[in-house]
């Protein structure tokens, strides 16, 4: 459990930190200022290296090449656009030379500071001071690079992503501008009840049906269930949501069609919920149930003149609960997370309302502790899947 | 004699679906689709080279809502004359439904495809890699397909397709690389089943590459999962890209069959009830056909997988 969940972690920082560029750019947008853009990397750690190092690139300088940059004259130095006033702390650029426009910001003093050397060069603004122009000359890359220097090795946006979910910290969403846990809370409950009743009874009616199957294998009632769920599995869940709202609640009146209220609002999602799963359930439950169905004991319990019911019931599917329980705990996750579609389409105020909305409006930080959360709680319900085993199966032993 | 000396293995698989008849229906319909998705890409193709509106994506703002033509061969005063046909009626600006649908089905071809073709591979040679050599590399893989299943399936999928950008390639990505888990884990499987064969064995003693007995000699033993592999992922990538572009963070600008289920769901409520009704069919007998191509390719191939795969 542990690797995976330090696998989790790798996996959501390589795809909400990595692969999807600056979070800076996506929360801030395409046409945010670097400095903006910088203080904001500043404020959330962003400005670090990503797994470790000493030093990590700023946004100061872009990337234009040094050989189209404007020469100043006499110097041979050439003046670098850079896009804000470098704040205090230690910088590395790859030129034989700087020169450095300073500013002390209290007193409006000005000064300037020529930085002179082998490739690249190091040096400190003081606190207080700001560098607001910068020349380089010497020994020229064809692209410039500044780097700032971090306070360790260590100190990196992974080493800094791991602790803080560590102490329990997701972020702050910045549609909403709160902590991300209190933006999740309140969603917690009216997803539980919406996936609940869903999955109750979706397993209840998914496993009296399977029963019926296997009890009347190969007969008519088997075939028609069979056929029916491989249909009901091939119809999109687009499409339930949307006829079921249009037939029954908009046509038929029989329910609410949109909102929050009372019970009487959940009934046709949970409808919904369970038609669409329906399909899988059945056929998995029909396969689980239908191993044990040939196994000796059963025989044996026929040979001793148990009624049908009673063989199916105590004995086979007792054996089947095993894959059952295992199919059904998988789900459990998905019941926190709610329902993407149906929370969305009956304005449901649920995490999966949330997360959809998060994803509309790029809210990262929200999505990656949806997912997160998601995956963790996965893993703790695996946990005690492997507990439930030893109690549904006294041969299993925890090692 | 000679038809019962032929070997086993390596049935002729599509002659043994065509025999049965409900096979051969969901064979049929698979290869209407595949003419249609061709046509499709056709279109798009010339559309695009001319650097034209292909006709799919032109604007008839006189002809808006028109219903199927069988509806208006009843229905006399409502068959203009000299506007195209709409065998399958015209949405809210007036364009075929019945182009955009086979549009729809080309789109549905490439998700299919290129996730599957992303998923497949992936899952088949890390699959391979780790049930044949066991081990420190089979641990990874394992610590891989857990860490990779223990996400939180659809969302994850959107929040792929959200940092890798609106548009197809999100799709695509995102799909292909959440799905590849379950091929993973069978393929492993029956890797392990094959490692200790004599075949196996005997390929070691003559000294071939651990390369050319993974591919060579034991991949053609399991092609039968990635057979049945494909005929769930391929269903399954078209379900989810429908659901994706519903939601508006898929496909842009091409008329995907979830964009039209969209764009059809608010006339619903005006008694617009063609497109959502032909967008909703074609999507079931699609996803219909392959699902029941998957189930009849399990039961010819293997049958101890029926169990794991529901």
């Amino acid at each position: 459990m542990v690797p995976t969940t330090f696998g989790v972690l790798v996996l959501t920082f390589l795809l909400f930190h990595v692969v999807g560029g600056s979070p800076a750019e996506v929360v801030l947008g395409k046409n945010a200022t670097a400095e903006a853009l910088a203080l904001f990397d500043a404020r959330y750690g962003y400005d670090k290296p990503l797994l470790c190092g000493r030093w990590a690139k700023t946004r100061a300088v872009g990337a234009t090449p040094v050989a189209t940059l404007p020469k100043r004259g006499g110097t041979g130095l050439r003046r670098v656009p850079i896009a804000y006033a470098l704040p205090p702390g230690t910088y590395r650029i790859n030129a034989g030379q700087a020169l450095l426009g300073l500013r002390e910001a209290a007193t409006g003093v000005e000064d300037e500071a020529l930085v002179d050397g082998p490739a690249p060069l190091t040096f400190a603004i003081r606190a207080g001071w700001k560098a607001s122009s910068l020349d380089v000359g010497g020994a020229l890359p064809q692209t410039l690079l500044l780097e700032k220097k971090g306070s360790g090795f260590f100190d990196s946006q992974f080493v800094r992503y791991v602790t803080s979910l560590l102490k329990g910290d997701l972020g702050v969403s910045s549609e909403h501008g709160l902590p991300v846990a209190r933006v999740l809370r309140g969603g917690v409950a009216p997803s539980l009840s919406l996936t609940v009743p869903i999955l109750l009874l979706g397993t209840l009616i998914g496993v009296m049906l399977g029963l019926l199957c296997a009890a009347w294998r190969g007969g008519a009632v088997d075939k028609m269930v069979l056929i029916l769920s491989t249909l009901l599995m091939s119809v999109n869940y687009v499409v339930w949501v949307l006829a079921g709202q249009f037939l029954l609640a908009f046509k038929l009146r029989l329910f609410p069609i949109w909102g929050f209220e009372s019970a009487a609002y959940l009934v046709l999602p949970v409808l919904i919920g369970i038609v669409s799963g329906l399909g899988r359930d059945i056929r998995f439950f029909r396969a689980a149930i239908l191993d044990e169905v040939y196994k000796p004991y059963v025989r044996t319990a026929q040979a001793k003149g148990l009624s049908g019911s009673r063989i199916m019931v105590r004995h086979v599917l007792r054996n089947s609960l095993i894959p059952i329980v295992t199919y059904v705990s998988l789900s459990i996750p998905f019941l926190f997370t709610g329902s993407l579609m149906l929370e969305s389409f009956f304005g449901i105020p649920g995490l999966g309302n949330v997360s959809l909305n998060a994803i509309h409006s790029s809210d990262m930080a929200v999505v990656r502790a949806v997912v997160i959360l998601g995956a963790l709680l996965y893993q703790g319900v695996n946990l005690l899947t492997d507990v439930c085993y030893a109690w549904l199966d006294p041969r299993v032993r925890l090692g | 004699m000679d038809k019962e000396n032929k070997p086993r293995k390596s049935p002729n698989m599509l002659g043994r679906l065509w025999r049965r008849w409900d096979t051969r229906l969901c064979l049929l319909v698979i290869a209407a689709y595949c003419c249609a998705a061709a046509y499709g890409e056709l279109v798009y193709q010339v559309s695009r080279l001319a650097d034209r509106t292909p006709s799919y994506n032109q604007v008839h703002e006189a002809s808006r809502y028109v219903p199927p033509a069988f509806v208006r061969v009843f229905d006399a005063e409502r068959r203009p004359a000299g506007q195209p046909l709409y065998l399958l009626g015209s949405d809210n600006l007036g364009r075929d439904v019945l182009q955009r649908l086979v549009q729809g089905a080309r789109i549905a071809f490439h998700v299919g495809i290129i996730t599957s073709l992303i998923a497949i591979p992936l899952g088949v040679i890390l699959g391979c890699l780790g049930g044949y050599f066991g081990g420190r590399a089979d641990s990874l893989v394992v610590w891989l397909c857990a860490t990779v299943a223990s996400m939180p399936g659809l969302l994850f999928i959107l929040a792929v397709a959200m940092v890798v950008g609106q548009g197809l390639l999100g799709v695509y990505l995102g799909i292909g690389l959440t799905t590849w888990v379950s091929v993973c884990r069978n393929v492993r499987g029956e890797v392990i089943k094959h490692r200790s064969r004599a075949y196996v064995q005997a390929a070691q003693v003559l000294g071939y590459s651990h390369a050319r007995i993974m591919f060579r000699h034991i991949l053609p033993n399991v092609t039968h999962i990635i057979l049945i592999a494909f005929s769930i992922r391929f269903p399954a990538s078209v379900a989810t890209e429908v659901f994706i572009s519903f939601l508006g963070i898929g496909v842009q600008g091409e008329p995907s069959w979830g964009i039209m289920i969209n764009n059809a769901r608010l006339r619903l409520w005006q008694g617009v009830w063609w497109e959502m009704t032909f967008v909703t069919l074609a999507i079931f007998a699609l996803v219909l056909a392959f699902n029941h191509l998957a189930d009849a390719l399990r039961d010819l191939l293997d049958p101890a997988l029926r169990t794991e795969q529901a």
